[in-house]
């Protein structure tokens, strides 16, 4: 999200609006979605927290479970995001400038309700963690690995993770399942694949290679290529547990 | 139907406002409120619950509502913590809870595949009727989001599964409890919060 609108880019650039807000939440809840994500992109870079006027207006609208992002700097921030009636906030470039949000969120509101969103590249042989990824201008390295990070998180107390791999993201060429596998060998809590589906079979392969809890996809659902009926039809018939 | 009346439980959970929004698309207007008197006086009563068991019982007890509560004689639908809040213990805290039904929320033990807080859509079984299954059914999903349950008992009226059979929702008399968010359980939700608001 920018802006008010709905915008999704390649490989976290170039982004293009592709819709309203509450059009788009409201035509996922019809088709049947499990749970729905809103990151605010521009709110970390920009400085600021997630604008909470449309998360109101979301959660009158959902009937189902979303989670909100952006900029969430401290307890009385998310705070409003969950008063709003968000179900869960998730924390990811404030989390990496003070990790100790990550133990505050927790200890306040359970860490059932904190996703740590992480935004891994692969650089050269290892997988590091890339912070302000909202902005390319300001999209920069950190020189944390990603894999010591996700231990980290959960240690702090977050309940579940969503690995957002860069080198994927847009590309619809499949998820990266090599680094989703690292990563689940070492994450006990919910992890949510995010970044490169584009085909029904990615869907299915992340969660037969990788074993993860949920697959999240954004381009390929808002172009309307794949829709959440047919993917459920599709990997009912691959033998995936699916809600009908 | 006598659902004009509804009241939350303040207790500071965060999530209250997607439980009104809930009972709004039901056509319920609800309020929130901490008041013994209004408490007394509503036609239907909701405790949510999100947070530690131990705050929230000292929040109820403040306003001395760890007595009134199991006074009520109207329905009352405890949700996720406020569930298990009608227990007698939990051992988050470890709490002393409003011991209107007797059991003791455990945590889960995490295992491989089954990471705790126990967080997803899962299936309902239904281990015995009540009006407030009506028309939902075996293999029925709903949200679950919880680290802390009730294993099964003589309360159980429909169950879940997370390793181990656990309570999904429960009912004593005029006390009802779920385990599940029904304000975030799509349609199956939304048919429980109806039902609930017809009892």
């Amino acid at each position: 999200m920018r802006d008010g609108q709905v915008v999704k880019g390649v490989r976290f650039r170039d982004h293009r609006v592709v819709g309203d807000i509450l059009d788009l939440a409201a035509r996922y809840r019809d088709d049947g979605a499990d749970e729905l994500v809103f990151y605010d992109i521009s709110a970390s870079p920009e400085g600021r927290s997630v604008d909470r006027t449309w998360v109101s207006r979301v959660a009158r609208t959902l009937d189902i479970p979303f989670c909100v992002a952006g900029g969430i700097r401290s307890i009385a921030e998310a705070e409003e995001v969950l008063a709003a009636g968000a179900e869960k906030i998730s924390v990811n470039s404030p989390a990496l400038e003070n990790p100790s949000l990550i133990d505050d969120l927790s200890r306040r509101f359970g860490s059932q309700c904190v996703v740590v969103g992480i935004d891994s590249q692969n650089i050269g042989d290892t997988y590091l963690v890339q912070q302000f990824t909202g902005d390319v201008r300001r999209t920069r390295n950190t020189a944390r690995s990603t894999l010591e990070w996700v231990r980290e998180v959960q240690a702090r107390g977050a309940g579940e993770i969503v690995l957002n791999c860069m080198a994927s993201d847009g590309v619809r060429a499949g998820y990266d399942i090599v680094q989703l596998r690292a990563v689940r060998a070492i994450c006990q809590v919910p992890l949510v694949a995010s970044g490169g589906a584009g085909a029904f079979q990615h869907f299915a392969e992340v969660f037969q290679s990788a074993q993860v809890d949920a697959a999240l996809a954004a381009g390929v659902f808002h172009s309307g290529e794949i829709t959440i009926p047919d993917l459920r039809r599709e990997l009912r018939v691959l033998g995936i547990e699916v809600r009908p | 139907m006598s659902a004009g009346d509804v009241v939350i439980i303040a207790g500071g959970g965060a999530n209250i406002a997607s439980l009104q929004f809930a009972l709004e698309r039901l056509g319920a207007n609800s309020q929130v409120s901490a008041d013994p008197e209004r408490i007394r006086n509503a036609s239907h009563v909701i405790l949510p619950g999100v947070g530690a068991a131990a705050d929230a019982m000292s929040r109820l007890c403040q306003r001395n509502l760890d007595t009134l509560l199991p006074a009520l004689k109207q329905p009352v639908l405890g949700i996720c913590l406020g569930m298990q809040l009608l227990f007698e213990a939990s051992e988050e805290g470890p709490a002393n809870c409003l011991g209107i039904i007797p059991g003791l929320a455990t945590r889960f033990a995490a295992a491989a595949g089954l990471p705790v807080p126990h967080m997803g859509w899962n299936t309902l079984s239904i281990d015995r009727p009540s009006a407030l299954l009506e028309d939902i059914s075996p293999g029925d999903y709903a949200y679950f989001v919880h680290s802390y349950a009730l294993s099964t008992g003589a309360a159980t009226i429909a169950s879940s599964r997370y390793g181990e059979p656990f309570s999904a929702c429960v009912q004593q008399g005029n006390f009802y409890g779920v385990q599940f968010h029904p304000e975030r359980s799509a349609k199956v939700g939304a048919r429980l919060l109806r039902n609930f608001l017809q009892l």
